[in-house]
């Protein structure tokens, strides 16, 4: 038996997951670690299963360790362990000093953050969910994102704002807001968006020791998904660079590009497609702000068919920027068709299940795109 | 004697053509320096006090360097804003501009009773701390004029201006509050002794922002002192009409207050004395009311007189003009003599006119410029320019 790698197996095993997950939400505190070995001698890597939420606890723990200037701040992060737990266990290891409780004071704390962010601390500033940091979003954009360009360089601000963005579920229309397109659009701040629990882990450690303001989108419904760790994942300087997309899945006839929960989804889809003997090839963006659009053309160039898909609203939205730039790019006399965008639906979020569902672009819709793109 | 000194005096305060005279009209009886005290001790009015059993002394001892420095520094902020007006005046600059003169002793007063390793943050009326933070006229003329040599390379404007432990220049209304206690929060953890003053003006006061700031601070005991620059005016409306309660000395609650003369250098001098040390106590925060006053409207589109009258104006500037406040004491305690202070004055005229010939000739920034300082520390990268065709490199 050769070592774990990237196979069939395994994304069917992703995608089994993500069905349940549909279906039910995880429990919160659920982190299973099923050690998986291959080879006798042990001579092989080992690769885990770790869960996004223990993911992100692994980065934070190491970067806190790791740089005495670093600090999390936020509502309930300290003896409440995390509102969605991910931050167990750091206040008990290290104290009030760097895992500190606020008030909700979404406006002040964020500005507190900047400010000490300004002043040479690394703070990493915690939106219970980034619906919330629509209070705050004067500091974010105002205060962080322009004061290095304002100061022409004198005044840097390393702060890392981080929470649950996006919809959950049945949380209703005033907690369900995407803000990648809102916080992607400034200039000055970087945007990252993980899917996987390498994602999660790569790019919060990352953030932390990135010199400017980085707003990282992760996803409540993604907290308790398991996802193989490998060895090098789960070394403490790990790290997946920002402002670059990642190739979950190599394709030939169209390029499926994504961010956040919508990957898995992405994934899902490719592997009902193969059957009809459609290869997609599946691009988890990770990075909204800079967006990696080079990886997007190279692929548009060899499959010719691109479909963004996305959680948030159409308009003005993360895939309406990526067919923009495509067309301005060479990538455009690829195209054997227009590009498609797949988002969420141009409304507020609605409570009841079945209306909620269908306000987000699900694999049936994206399995249909496909077909419709190319005309199958 | 003293008739022909007090025309010399008025000669010289006219202008730059009066000072052009020739030095022999002007009849100099020469003093030794064995005529001044070494030092002399006000009374300084008392502030008002909120929670707290004690405040700052009621008089304050000036020594004769001490009173020059202060002399020269609020003169040259004075002679800068004046210069910023007729500059703007002349569309050399161009945008917001928002004045501080007639408010010079408190950031100068606030300076002499802190060090330089502490920590100021304010909102737009910011030029004369950036002066007191450490940054040359030059470059805050040259700043102002948008040109390269300006202290954020013509990048930033009026609103803008950084130094050393100063964090600008904050555009938007009360958003400095909560970063200044931020700074406060690095100071404490850091554990280097240090505090951070959060600047905040009458306007600003009403922010619910600063309100949650209070809360935080003082629930963390940060080593901050908030205070509230009033100078009865947020843009056109007055206090009164802006405030339920005005006592803003009392607005933090169960955050020690002071309310001090804002005109009265060494009255903001020794309150900020006694604010400081009780921040690097441990004690937590404390709030500093400077009531004080701007003699130019809100900023150079206001000409300031729809709101309150000329009367007032000429009255804060013939009782309470806090630089004449400082002569005199100076003069009448034999601390300087009209000749060395008018020395002085010439020395900041010609400082000012070499930093605004700076100022309007000093090249803008080169195009070049544009894409730079969008992220710190990373490889360079292309920035988009009004076109798909258009590319500026940025470097940080």
């Amino acid at each position: 038996m050769g070592p774990i790698g990237r196979g069939r197996g395994k994304m069917a095993a992703a995608a089994g997951a993500l069905r349940r997950l549909v279906r039910c939400r995880p429990q919160q505190g659920l982190g299973r670690l099923l050690q998986l070995r291959s080879g006798i001698h042990g001579s092989a890597p080992a690769a885990v299963q770790v869960n996004v939420r223990d993911a992100l606890n692994q980065a934070l723990d190491e970067e806190l360790e790791r740089d005495e200037r670093v600090f999390l701040l936020g509502e309930e992060v300290a003896q409440y362990d995390g509102a969605y737990k991910i931050s167990r266990g750091l206040w008990k290891k290290y104290g009030d000093k760097r895992i500190i409780d606020t008030p909700i004071s979404e406006m002040g704390f964020t500005g507190i953050a900047v400010g000490a962010a300004m002043a040479g601390l690394r703070p990493i500033c915690e939106f219970m969910t980034f619906n919330f940091s629509m209070q705050a979003i004067d500091q974010v954009i105002n205060s962080a994102s322009k004061t290095l360009y304002m100061s022409a360089g004198m005044v840097p601000v390393p702060v890392v704002f981080r929470g649950p963005n996006g919809a959950s579920a049945g949380v209703g229309a005033q907690h369900s807001q995407c803000f990648a397109a809102w916080y992607g659009h400034c200039p000055g701040l970087k945007v990252v968006s993980p899917w996987s629990s390498e994602d999660a882990k790569g790019l919060l450690k990352a953030s932390v020791r990135d010199d400017n303001p980085v707003v990282m989108l992760e996803n409540e419904l993604m907290y308790g998904v398991p996802f193989e760790m490998s060895e090098a994942a789960q070394s403490k300087d790990f790290l997946v660079p920002i402002g670059k997309a990642k190739i979950e899945r190599q394709g030939t006839h169209v390029t499926l590009v994504s961010h956040s929960r919508s990957v898995g989804h992405c994934l899902e889809a490719a592997a009902v497609l193969v059957k009809e003997g459609v290869e997609c090839e599946v691009i988890n963006l990770r990075t909204i702000r800079p967006m990696d659009v080079e990886s997007i053309e190279a692929s548009v160039v060899k499959t010719n068919h691109l479909i963004t898909v996305e959680g948030g609203w159409p308009q003005f939205g993360v895939g309406a920027e990526i067919c923009a730039r495509i067309m301005e790019g060479p990538a455009f006399n690829y195209l054997d068709a227009p590009a498609v965008r797949l988002t969420g639906a141009d409304v507020p979020m609605p409570y009841a299940k079945i209306l909620e569902e269908n306000c987000l672009p699900q694999v049936k819709d994206i399995i249909f795109a496909v077909k419709k793109i190319l005309n199958i | 004697m003293r008739k022909m000194l007090l025309a010399a005096l008025s000669r010289v305060l006219q202008g730059p053509a009066a000072a052009a005279r020739p030095v022999s009209r002007v009849v100099v009886a020469s003093r030794n320096y064995a005529d001044f005290a070494s030092e002399a001790t006000f009374d300084i009015k008392k502030c008002d006090l909120h929670r707290l059993e004690e405040g700052p002394p009621v008089t304050a001892v000036l020594t004769r360097e001490e009173g020059l420095h202060y002399y020269k520094t609020m003169q040259t902020i004075r002679r800068m804003e004046l210069k910023s007006d007729q500059l703007y005046k002349q569309k050399i600059i161009r945008g917001f501009c928002h004045l501080y003169d007639g408010q010079e002793a408190c950031c100068v007063g606030l300076e002499a009773a802190i060090k330089p390793t502490d920590h100021l943050i304010t909102a737009y009326r910011a030029h004369g701390y950036a002066y007191t933070r450490g940054t040359s006229v030059r470059e805050i003329l040259a700043e102002l004029t948008g040109r390269k040599g300006g202290c954020a390379k013509g990048k930033g404007g009026s609103m803008h201006m950084y130094a050393q432990n100063f964090y600008g220049g904050n555009g938007i209304v009360g958003a400095q509050v909560p970063l200044g206690a931020g700074i406060a929060l690095a100071c404490k953890y850091f554990g280097k002794d240090e505090i951070c003053l959060t600047l905040y003006g009458d306007g600003a006061a009403n922010q619910g922002q600063i309100f949650e700031t209070y809360n935080m601070a003082a629930l963390w005991k940060l080593p901050c002192i908030f205070i509230c620059e009033n100078n009865r005016y947020g843009m056109g409306t007055s206090v009164e009409r802006a405030a339920a309660s005005t006592d803003y000395y009392k607005r933090g609650d169960y955050i020690p207050g002071i309310r001090v003369d804002g005109m009265d250098i060494l009255c903001v001098r020794e309150a900020t004395k006694f604010a400081a040390e009780h921040c690097r106590s441990g004690k937590g925060p404390i709030l500093m009311e400077l009531q004080t006053y701007r003699y130019h409207g809100h900023s150079m589109s206001d000409p300031g007189i729809s709101y309150r009258t000329r009367e007032e104006i000429q009255e804060v500037r013939s009782k309470s003009d806090p630089i004449t406040l400082l002569k005199d004491r100076m003069l009448n305690n034999s601390l300087s003599s009209v000749e060395e202070l008018k020395e002085i004055d010439v020395e900041v005229r010609k400082e000012i006119e070499e930093a605004a010939q700076f100022a309007t000739t000093d090249p803008e920034p080169p195009l070049e410029e544009l894409g730079n300082h969008i992220y710190k520390n990373e490889p360079p990268f292309e920035v988009r320019g009004p076109s798909q065709w258009i590319k500026y490199k940025s470097v940080g």
